[in-house]
């Protein structure tokens, strides 16, 4: 029966929530935006677009998405880079949603009001959208937790302060209000009867087969299982793939192009799944950033300051690990970290299935290993071995939001004060993410003290020439390359690193 | 009538109340309308303009047959199809709308292609074939000056005999600093709506500070008049100056979309096609001459400044003179030449943004006195406080306007004294000679800010205050909302001055059919001006409606009084809404304009002496940051800022005009770095490249207040002092902070050369640059 349906995609139309009612959308391009949707289609103009890449936040919106069968997520994503299909059994909240037309107020808008959170107002539906999900998700957040939450939207006018007041006193605005809407998170063993009837709503959405959509010679394909994306896969091997949609989608919004075909990865629960092994982090492709974070930092609480400054919210709650590994940029800022633990990725085509180190997957720029047909199917990430010392760094001219002009990546085994293993990596340096392999020879076996270490720095210059762009210079980046090792020697040999970081200096 | 028990209590949003901004409930639900969001006309085409790729070539040919074959597309329009004037520049007509077969730089318009979709338009425009014969571009600030490349004349400023006072002096510096420019990065980019009326006639929606320069351009380009044409704006979505003279091109395109074909047209640019194809604050060469005593006290001074302008004059010259004006901030300079060079490159051209040149002077005196103090190796507070103008002596500047207002010296010593400057000075430097990775650095840096627009005929403002019969008030006047909270303070005056509740007054858009000739709202002047027109309007019906009352009830004027959404008239109370409406009823007008020109000030351009602006404003602020030995990368830790709003119409307003204004400063001199390739393609040109602060990049402890005892010498509306671009300056101290960090590693013994914006890639450059002086040093000792 499951194969019949499986084999009979439902064809060119989309459901989703908006507030409380179910809204069909027929004939759609599938490249169109949810932004382009909303503003032009159904006229709700509260929701801006303000540079149409996912890097200012006007256009923030809320998704809400079952997380199994009874937890119901909310998260913010930037809808001017988001396909329509991909909010194909989701809810969607707007600015609009809060409060409805003449109504009152939603705390977070109240807040924002009173603290004097908006000036010309143009970010601040944006900023409204990302403090609800913050309102919906957490309680009491700290300096720290608003800056992240917000780290995805600019404001020019503001400065942030009356923002951030914001932040911590919408909590204070919660009106008599039933509304489940208006209800700040809580800790609770049971969604409460509104919630469960928005997540019951949501599963009365789900499909049991995949989704075909055409129109003007574009085809869009969201299969609902590995069996039928891998045949996909194989039948269209030059189909694009899109996950989160954070790189795709300026394809469209900023270089026009128009694509023939794309395979949305996004509903496949295979690939959405996460497991620890006895020896493994397991990954599935299409598990987003936001939900790789915990467990990665889990085992490797060393990489916080790589996560937390890498991209936003809404791009992390969007994007996922796997788009950031199949898509192989230089500046990508997970591989040179997930390189050097030893990371390998498994591709699958119908009849076979291989396992990739990452090391060796990246051939030029823009150009890997994955060969037509196959799909990246998960992420395997070793578990921590004993006397291990990791770290990321990463540096750009802004902390939060920001590409790396460098970014850098060191595991270290020592016995005594030997380095009996040890890998680096690099992004920034070349036209891919890499091993600095002369480095690493430079090190191996060698007393780890700073002559040995100052000899390696030199060795850069052999593993990497980087180039002169807009973000920096080739010399400051050889220099920071160096730099960073430096750190890592620093932090490897007793400073702490309140004497060696600023990204959390006094907060 | 009724009894007077409201006599007491004070109308609702009068001056002074901290109202949150008038449009804040809107924004907050999405329900303010920017041009982008209005109702679209039935038929409306989209626009999208087709650029240059080169920065400075002829058009050799064009071939849009592929673009006007592209779906969608109803035409196509060039620099021959347009009926007037190709120009849309505000001083000079050397911007052509469309190129006239010469382009000068990457992104200048060539052509526009109107379409059915937004997509389509943008689709259609990157079809265009275009055949360049490529010129010698000069894409650099010191290419420009030796190739006498200009948009405009060199100007000069002298007082006494600087070169005789620099070769007299104990200690003489010189050297050269440059400063980077600064993208307005408006949240709403650039967007016009033309819709048809009768006759020929056009109502336009800009996003602009200046619609009547709009309005003036546009008939100027269709070959019509200022009354055929009506520009409206109600609000902005952020503008900082890149909305003053920019728009025009916009507006002139989309009117003539409409002009030829019939049909409404609107053009939205993308933020890539925003960033690159319009003007930003000017970067400087700044090259200093400097000659003091051994108190660090300036004896004289030389200033060669040179500007990019990019490809036409715009608005640079006022631009540049600003850049004169301010290079003395809050120093008494006896002796000095300032030269200011304004170069023609080929780039875009550069144009207002929030300071509008002073910002660039006041980084240039700012600088070279923190030389002079690490030089003589004294706290760099120590030697601005000593080269303070003085109160009644030394109050002179060079443009020879006397100081009168200088309250300077107060508010730094009350700000070193609340931020304990001096403690946490000493405690950095133990820090740091404990610190051999993270090093701290502290400094405090004082704004002066001169008010009022330098050209004197600016000075003036209209507005239109309309009352009901039913006691509501209608209210209009030239100034524009880009999100300062112009009309929320306007509209307090207007409550203050008519007694009436603020949620009686409805504020309207800016519109050239009500308010004709309005000044750009700009040089921080909105406020002073049209405020003091809303106050004339109100003051006439006032009038109007105390010599009714007195005639009619047969008592004097000055037994009639206004309170509190009441009329007090011989002991007796009457609603305002009541005798509003017994004065229509006896045919007494109650609409009037207002008008307002600035007393007192005069300049002459000529001799660059009198007295250009109408008072100053003050403020200071102390930063104190973190740096990264190892990657250039700093925090801001905490900022103390005392600031003077004179008696501030709305503190809440005013207070985000300081915090914002402060950041935005703080993001020109640190992140905020703009990067041309050889080929002079702008490559920082969309969020992604180019880096304003975020939430996190605001210190944890910021701690601001507006002085106490403001207010304002001369006879500004209700005493209040402008409060839109001084502040931004007070971002000068992150800079200062940071160059004091990383003269740490020398042990304040020499000082770094750092560049703005200073970058993490700039502070390890200053940091290399120290650590070589440090070697020439010992060698020479050696």
């Amino acid at each position: 029966m499951a194969d019949t349906k499986r084999n009979n995609p439902a064809k060119n139309e989309i459901r989703f929530f908006l507030d409380d009612e179910v809204i069909t959308v027929k004939d759609i391009d599938p490249t169109r935006t949810i932004l382009q949707y909303l503003r032009e289609d159904l006229r709700y103009t509260g929701t801006k677009e303000g540079c149409a890449e996912g890097d200012c936040g006007a256009c923030t919106v809320v998704l809400g998405e079952l997380a199994g069968d009874d937890t119901l997520n909310l998260r913010a994503v930037n809808s001017c880079i988001q396909f329509l299909p991909t909010l194909d059994g989701k809810r969607l909240f707007t600015v609009e949603s809060l409060s409805g037309p003449g109504g009152p107020l939603h705390p977070v808008q109240k807040a924002m009001v009173e603290c004097h959170g908006s000036q010309c107002g143009f970010c601040t539906p944006g900023f409204v959208m990302s403090l609800f999900a913050l309102y919906k998700s957490q309680q009491n957040p700290t300096r720290k937790d608003i800056d992240d939450a917000l780290a995805g939207n600019l404001c020019r006018c503001t400065g942030y302060r009356p923002i951030i007041d914001a932040a911590q006193k919408m909590y204070t605005y919660q009106t008599a209000s039933a509304k489940w809407l208006t209800h700040p998170f809580r800790h609770e063993a049971k969604p409460s009867e509104e919630e469960q009837q928005i997540i019951d709503k949501l599963k009365s959405l789900r499909r049991e087969c995949s989704l075909e959509i055409t129109y003007n010679g574009t085809r869009f394909f969201i299969p609902n299982s590995m069996q039928v994306l891998i045949q996909l896969a194989e039948t269209y091997p030059d189909a694009h793939f899109l996950a989160g949609g954070t790189d795709v989608g300026l394809w469209v919004t900023k270089q026009l192009r128009e694509l023939d075909c794309i395979i949305y990865i996004g509903n496949v629960d295979e690939l959405k799944k996460i497991a620890v092994t006895q020896d493994h982090i397991e990954i599935g492709a299409a598990v987003t950033l936001t939900d790789a974070m915990p467990i990665l930092l889990e085992h490797y609480p060393e990489l916080e300051e790589l996560f937390i400054r890498f991209a936003s919210p809404p791009i992390r709650n969007a994007g996922t690990l796997g788009g950031n590994i199949a898509n192989g940029s230089p500046i990508g800022d997970s591989m040179p970290a997930l390189m050097t633990l030893g990371t390998t990725i498994v591709l699958r085509t119908a009849r076979s299935s291989r396992e990739v180190e990452l090391d060796q997957f990246y051939i030029d720029y823009q150009k890997n290993d994955r060969r037509p047909g196959e799909v990246l199917e998960r992420i395997r990430v070793p578990l921590p071995k004993p006397n291990t010392h990791i770290r990321s760094y990463k540096v750009s001219k802004r902390f939060d939001q920001d590409i790396s002009a460098v970014c850098g990546a060191y595991c270290m085994r020592l016995e005594e004060d030997r380095v009996a293993s040890i890998k680096i990596s690099y992004g920034g340096l070349a036209a891919i993410p890499k091993r600095a392999t002369i480095c690493e020879q430079a090190l191996l076996k060698k007393s780890w003290n700073e002559a040995s270490v100052q000899t390696a720095m030199a060795s850069l210059d052999r593993d990497f020439q980087p180039i002169t762009d807009m973000r920096a210079s080739s010399h400051y980046r050889s220099t920071i390359a160096r730099n960073l090792l430096y750190k890592f020697y620093l932090e490897t040999s007793g400073f702490d690193q309140n004497q060696t970081r600023v990204y959390d200096y006094g907060r | 009538m009724a009894g007077n028990d409201a006599f007491s209590t004070k109308v609702k949003g009068g001056v002074g109340e901290k109202l949150p901004h008038d449009s804040g409930h809107l924004h907050v639900s999405g329900r303010a309308f920017y041009i982008d969001d209005l109702p679209e006309p039935r038929g409306l085409l989209h626009v999208a303009i087709g650029t240059s790729s080169k920065a400075h070539a002829l058009v050799v040919k064009m071939d849009l047959s592929a673009v006007l074959a592209s779906p969608g597309v109803v035409a196509v329009f060039t620099a021959k199809d347009i009926p007037g004037k190709n120009n849309f520049g505000p001083v000079l007509e050397d911007d052509p709308i469309f190129s006239p077969g010469l382009v000068q730089y990457v992104g200048q318009s060539i052509f526009a292609v109107a379409a059915e979709t937004f997509t389509q338009a943008r689709r259609a425009a990157r079809r265009a074939v275009i055949e360049y014969e490529e010129l010698e571009p000069i894409l650099d600030i010191d290419d420009a000056v030796k190739a006498n490349s200009f948009v405009l004349p060199s100007e000069h400023i002298r007082r006494g005999d600087s070169k005789q006072a620099i070769a007299m002096a104990k200690h003489r510096l010189n050297g050269r600093v440059y400063v980077g420019g600064q993208d307005q990065f408006y949240l709403e980019g650039h967007i016009a709506m033309a819709q048809p009326k009768e006759d020929g006639d056009m109502l336009i929606y800009s996003s602009t500070q200046h619609p009547g320069e709009v309005q003036h351009l546009v008939a100027h380009a269709l070959n019509k008049e200022s009354k055929d044409i009506i520009v409206e704006c109600r609000r902005m979505g952020g503008a900082f100056g890149g909305k003053e003279s920019q728009p025009a091109l916009f507006a002139a395109i989309v009117a003539l979309v409409t002009h030829k074909t019939g049909r409404a047209a609107k053009l939205r640019l993308d933020r890539d096609d925003d960033m690159i194809m319009t003007g930003k604050r000017h970067d400087y060469n700044i090259d200093y001459n400097v000659g003091f005593d051994e108190q660090g006290r300036i004896k004289g001074l030389e200033f060669t400044f040179a500007s990019r302008c990019g490809m036409s004059a715009d608005l640079s010259g006022a631009v540049n003179d600003r850049t004169m004006f301010h290079c003395d901030n809050a120093y008494y300079l006896e002796n000095v030449d300032i030269v200011s060079h304004r170069c023609k490159t080929n780039t875009v051209s550069n144009t207002a943004f929030r300071g509008f040149g002073g910002p660039q002077g006041m980084f240039a005196i700012e600088y070279v006195v923190d030389e002079i103090a690490r030089f003589l190796e004294k706290d760099p507070l120590q030697v601005r406080q000593i080269n303070f103008y003085g109160v009644g002596e030394r109050d002179v500047t060079p443009y020879h306007q006397k100081i009168e207002d200088n309250i300077i010296h107060d508010i730094v010593n009350q700000l070193k004294d609340s931020a304990e400057y001096t403690t946490r000075r000493n405690e950095i430097r133990q820090f740091n000679a404990q610190s051999p990775f993270l090093k701290k650095g502290i400094a405090l840096t004082p704004v002066k800010f001169g008010i009022s627009f330098t050209a004197t005929h600016l000075n003036q403002a209209g507005a239109l205050v309309n009352v009901y019969t039913d006691g509501t008030v209608h209210l209009n006047h030239g100034g524009t909302e880009m999100g300062q909270g112009l009309f929320t303070k306007v509209a307090q005056v207007l409550a203050e001055e008519l007694q009436v509740d603020i949620d009686r007054i409805k504020i309207t858009a800016s519109d050239t059919s009500k308010v004709p000739n309005a000044s750009a709202t700009a040089a921080s002047s909105g406020s002073d001006l049209n405020g003091k027109a809303a106050q004339a309007a109100a003051r006439t019906i006032k009038e109007r409606l105390i010599a009714f009352a007195a005639e009619h009830f047969n008592v004097a004027a000055g037994e009639v009084q206004f309170s509190n959404n009441y009329v007090h008239i011989a002991g007796e109370t009457m609603p305002f809404a009541e005798f509003v409406k017994l004065a229509h009823f006896h045919r007494v007008s109650l609409s009037s304009t207002g008008f307002y020109r600035t007393p007192k000030i005069h300049y002459d351009r000529k001799t660059f002496s009198g007295r250009p602006f109408y008072y100053y404003a003050y403020g200071a602020a102390v930063s104190e940051v973190v740096i990264d030995m190892l990657t250039g990368e700093y925090r801001l830790l905490r900022v103390d800022i005392l600031h003077d709003c004179g008696q501030s119409l709305n503190p809440a307003i005013d207070l985000g005009q300081i915090e914002g204004g402060f950041i935005q400063g703080a993001g020109w001199l640190t992140s905020e770095a703009l990067w041309w390739n050889e080929s002079g393609e702008l490559k920082t040109h969309a969020p992604s490249t180019y880096k304003i602060p975020v939430c996190s990049d605001l210190p944890v402890d910021f701690r601001v207040t507006m002085l106490e005892s403001g207010t304002n010498r001369e006879d500004s509306i209700y005493r209040s002092k402008a409060v839109g671009e001084p502040p931004l300056m007070l971002g000068i101290s992150v800079f200062h902070a940071i160059k004091d960090a990383v003269a740490s590693i020398a042990d304040y013994k020499s000082s770094p050369r750092l560049n703005a914006p200073a970058t993490p890639e700039e502070v390890i450059t200053a940091i290399e640059g120290i650590k070589s002086q440090r070697v020439v040093n010992r060698r020479q000792t050696g």
